[in-house]
């Protein structure tokens, strides 16, 4: 699927007199001499199958007007895929070119090609990004997800590099509904059948619940991939003349999806419905991974594109218009799955597992015969010319003649109408004094934990295969972040996904900011110094201008956060039309961050490790309730303004953080996120089932923002840029004497040790009661 | 000690095996491709896990169709060392090296965590590096590893179990089985013993920087034992 920005840093038709020029010749175009396609349809047939691609009469007048002719059915197919949303960005574009994008770390930007690619120093590079697949899993969760899973690992793989490891950002309604639940095990044993096979573990992410999510859950994967630094694919066209492959699976007609409908109009006798979500195979995708890693190690493969949405149109236009070329086939070439395809459906189908390839003119026989030996078909279906279009041939029959411009930088771009909605002012307020106090803290600290979205996930991800590769040095479920080893090297990369749709709800512009803050807070607390990120934007419909006005204003939020860490956008993408019966989703960017650790000491856990070690509290607490877990779960309230997002001070702290990690002095990092402080404290009790620990703590030196902070928002409030963390005793000196010199308030809160997690004077429960409650929750 | 990896189309850990022989433990060590009819002079053979073919129609039933058994069945029937870890062990299962048959887990879900193991005999090529009842930790990861065989199997093969699922004491019982196995079985031999076929992957537990070393010793046994064979 194509990138954020994508459109807008294409150099379109810059290089192509390098290749050989524009210029027309016998040579490089063979199929010249035949006619433009002549199209036989009604025009009343052609407005509906455009009608049935969402495009606009003004749109389709639009293309007429670019061909200069009256298009046939594959071309208003094509362009109806290439300019829609999904492909083309058409809404979001404006806002997304405000990302920044560039760093000293970053080796391939943003919509580049089909990942961003980001320098791990040492000749290594990493690979990454994250995609939706939110629409396919409410329909058919367990093929949705594992489809979602296969197309961004061949994202990555595309790029030259090895998939190393898969993290997904998973949102549902309330567990405890039947729908919510046959979602959840249908996206979670989706993930585990394809990632499990594949062979790429599945190390981390999160999962979130909440009644916004229950007609339209969001799944959202994202994928790592390890390589040389130099030695990235790229997915351009280059050479005019050299020959285009097509590798993989065939071509069925699944994942026509709305379109299916005008082609089965369109040949005659044509099956019954097929289902709009593909069916993924990840035999298929596992040998093509080998296969194709290998084949670009003969360094004979020119360019590479996965084919994800829109398959073959979308791969084809898009490598033509990156090397400023055009590409001609033959889809009577390409492998079909049934007899009766047209055209159209050959064009359109998203059947999984499936490459496009241009390779040296000379080197067709050996990288066929390379697939050939991992049972995969490659075969030529066309070539690539110098003529800036995209031709489609079904054999002498031109079906498609079109300047890929116009299908890539051409699409329509709006500038949707922006409104802030008026429920904000309403949910925005929260009359804290109507909000009773409990007077067993102790109680709602154990409701807390058990509440889904902060139980523990094991039940999850104890079904994904997170092992494989043996490179996962601290298991899912034991620290903030994923982290993998870089075997041979003494770095290792850590990597988080998180985001919250309450706080974008409230606040879309904190929220936005919150998302990246916490990603980073994340990482640190594993001693990475975060890189760079990738996001996935979960929005409504774009249409409605209170929902356009959530994504700029979530984007602006995003965009600040990340020039304010220097962690630039690297690619990802959006989903928009989240909607539901009861209205749009809650606005949710999952922000996917990658991290390095370096020096000796190696990564830092969550729990806390040894009787006597101290614990402390970096950040300050304030009394925010707004938009809590506690508020949610305990009083039934989704209102309030999210907690403050203060840049320059979690700036600081991640400073802080990957020093006193790298000195060695950490034993345990958590940060506070969902249920505050209590929870944190908590889960570091809790977390290594095989080592609970208990803690003591004294609630009075919580360093506080104000005189006063009423104790429940001392204990479950969530203020942001925080973190709990436990050191040997000998280190506690250095640690405050550092955070006081660089302005972190710090603190000794008390000892690890004994069989309770006490916080005087208000908490004093078994770990053995929470370490129940906590795993129960979700189980 | 050579040792050949054998690489099926879906195999996945064939690199971590590879990875454990060559760069922990310093030995020769060659990948096998399916579709070999020989073994490159190999002194043992490594069946490593994932999903064969895709193990769409029953886990190791197509492979062990492939060219490359025809030589490990001739190899392990004049002694040669065979090892077969999760879908390699269902492979052998399948080739008939090892008796019995792998079920669907009981609770149907794949399972990816830690266990710990009872090793059952010492005196194999295998486990000589063991103290007998020792009580190890492996990882498991898999949708299918539920050993059964027939009541009279099960009488006979008593002493080839290698290794039980357990508890932290070394204790057997259905809350230590994560699988539902027959009497808690997590690895056999063939009577001979140069046959190994276990669900745990010693492979991902042959580091400290994985959390367990303990899947190391039987590599190293079978290091041992080719040294004095």
């Amino acid at each position: 699927m194509p990138d954020l920005l994508a459109p807008t840093q294409r150099k379109f038709g810059v290089r192509s007199s390098e290749f050989g020029g524009r210029k027309r010749s016998k040579r490089s175009t063979p199929h010249s001499a035949l006619r433009i396609p002549h199209s036989t349809e009604s025009p009343e047939l052609l407005r509906r199958v455009a009608k049935s691609h969402n495009l606009t009469d003004e749109t389709y007048a639009r293309i007429v007007k670019v061909l200069g002719r009256q298009p046939t059915i594959t071309e208003v197919g094509i362009f109806g895929v290439e300019w829609s949303e999904h492909c083309s960005y058409c809404s979001s574009k404006v806002y997304l070119k405000t990302f920044p994008t560039k760093g000293r770390q970053v080796l391939v930007p943003a919509g580049k090609e089909n990942a961003g690619v980001v320098d791990l120093g040492e000749g290594q590079a990493v690979a990454f990004k994250i995609e939706s697949h939110n629409h396919p899993s409410a329909v058919e969760p367990v093929q949705g997800a594992a489809t979602g899973v296969g197309g961004i690992i061949r994202d990555i793989f595309t790029m030259g590099a090895r998939p190393i490891a898969l993290l997904d950002a998973l949102r549902f309604g309330p567990p405890q509904d039947r729908r919510s639940r046959f979602l959840l095990e249908g996206v979670v044993k989706g993930i585990a059948d394809y990632g499990n096979a594949v062979g790429v573990p599945t190390v981390g992410g999160d999962i979130a619940f909440d009644q916004t999510y229950r007609d339209n859950p969001l799944v959202n994967v994202m994928c790592i991939g390890l390589l040389a630094s130099r030695t990235i694919a790229r997915a351009a066209a280059r050479g005019v003349g050299n020959p285009v492959l097509y590798v993989g699976s065939s071509t069925g007609r699944d994942g026509l999806g709305g379109a299916s409908f005008a082609s089965r109009e369109l040949s005659e006798g044509s099956d019954a419905d097929r289902p709009a979500v593909q069916i993924g195979d990840p035999f298929a995708e596992k040998c093509l991974i080998e296969a194709t890693l290998e084949a670009l190690a003969t360094g004979e493969v020119i360019g590479i594109q996965d084919m994800g949405a829109a398959g073959l149109t979308c791969s084809t236009s898009e490598m033509a218009a990156r090397g400023g070329l055009g590409i001609e086939i033959d889809v009577l070439r390409v492998p079909r799955r049934e007899a009766g395809m047209t055209p159209y459906d050959i064009m359109l189908s998203e059947s999984q597992e499936r490459m496009l390839l241009i390779v040296k003119r000379d080197a067709v026989t050996r990288i066929t015969r390379l697939f050939a030996r991992w049972r995969l078909q490659a075969v030529q279906i066309g070539r690539v010319t110098g003529d800036g279009r995209l031709r489609v041939r079904e054999g002498e029959q031109v079906v498609a003649d079109i300047p890929v411009g116009a299908l890539t930088d051409g699409a329509p771009m709006y500038q949707r109408p922006v409104r802030r909605p008026s429920y904000l002012a309403k949910v925005q307020h929260l009359p804290l004094a109507r909000v009773p106090q409990p007077k067993d803290l102790g109680g709602v600290l154990r409701r807390l934990i058990a509440s889904p979205t902060i139980a523990n996930k094991s039940p999850v991800f104890e079904q994904y295969d997170h092992m494989v590769q043996t490179s996962t040095v601290v298991l899912p479920g034991r620290a903030d972040a994923a982290v993998l080893r870089l075997k041979g090297a003494a770095r290792w990369l850590a990597a988080t996904t998180d985001g919250s749709g309450r706080f974008c709800y409230l606040d879309p512009y904190v929220g936005g900011q919150l998302a990246v803050a916490e990603a980073a807070r994340n990482l640190v607390c594993v001693g990475a110094r975060p890189l760079a990120i990738t996001d996935c934007l979960n929005f409504g419909n774009p249409e409605d201008p209170h929902i356009m006005w959530q994504f700029k204003e979530c984007v602006r939020g995003i965009g600040e956060a990340c020039r304010a860490f220097e962690t630039p956008v690297t690619g990802g993408n959006v989903s928009f039309y989240n909607e539901h019966p009861g209205g749009a989703i809650n606005p949710t960017p999952v922000i996917g961050m990658i991290g390095v650790i370096e020096g000796e000491s190696g990564p830092v856990t969550a729990s806390f490790k040894d009787e006597g070690d101290a614990i402390v509290v970096l950040g300050q607490t304030r009394e925010e309730l707004g938009g809590s877990e506690y508020l949610a779960v305990i009083h039934g309230r989704k209102q309030g303004v999210p907690p403050r997002a203060d840049l320059r001070a979690e700036r600081v702290l991640q400073q802080l953080m990957v020093q006193a990690a790298r000195a060695g002095w950490l034993k345990s990092a958590h940060d506070c996120s969902e249920g505050g402080l209590a929870v944190a404290l908590a889960e570091s009790c809790i977390m290594d089932p095989d080592r609970a620990r208990g803690a003591a703590v004294i609630g009075s030196r919580i360093p506080l923002a104000a005189a006063r902070v009423r104790p429940d928002a001392l204990l479950f409030g969530e203020s942001a840029g925080r973190i709990v963390l436990s050191c040997a005793r000998f280190y506690l000196e250095p640690l405050l004497e550092l955070a006081n010199r660089v302005g972190v308030p710090a603190a000794e809160l008390g000892r690890v040790g004994g069989p309770r997690l006490t916080i005087t004077p208000w908490i004093e429960e078994p770990v053995e009661t929470l370490s129940e409650a906590w795993r129960s929750g979700l189980s | 000690m050579k040792v050949g990896v054998v690489i099926f189309p879906g195999s996945n850990c064939d690199a971590d095996c590879l990875y454990v022989l060559k760069d922990v433990l310093g030995q020769d060590a060659v990948s096998l491709w399916h579709q070999d009819t020989a073994l490159r002079g190999c002194d043992a053979i490594v069946l490593p896990g994932g999903f064969s073919y895709g193990d769409y129609l029953r886990t190791g039933a197509v492979a062990r169709l492939s060219p490359i058994m025809g030589a490990v069945r001739r190899f392990a029937s004049g002694g040669g060392l065979v090892l077969g870890i999760c879908n390699g062990f269902q492979i052998l299962l399948e080739s008939g090296l090892l008796p019995g048959a792998i079920l669907r887990n009981t609770g149907l879900r794949f399972i990816c965590r830690f266990v710990t193991l009872r090793v059952e005999r010492t005196d194999t090529p295998f486990t000589n590096r063991f103290k007998p009842g020792q009580v190890i930790r492996m990882p498991i990861a898999h949708n299918e590893g539920r050993y059964t065989a027939e009541a009279k199997t099960i009488r006979q093969i008593q002493p080839q179990v290698a290794f039980r699922y357990c508890g932290p004491d070394g204790q057997v019982g259905d809350a230590f089985n994560p699988n539902g196995s027959v009497e808690a079985i997590a690895g056999l031999t063939n009577a001979a013993g140069n046959v190994l076929g276990l669900m745990p992957h010693p492979e991902r537990s042959s580091e400290a920087a994985l959390g367990s070393e303990d899947g190391r010793l039987i590599f190293e046994s079978m290091i041992e034992s080719l040294a004095h064979a």
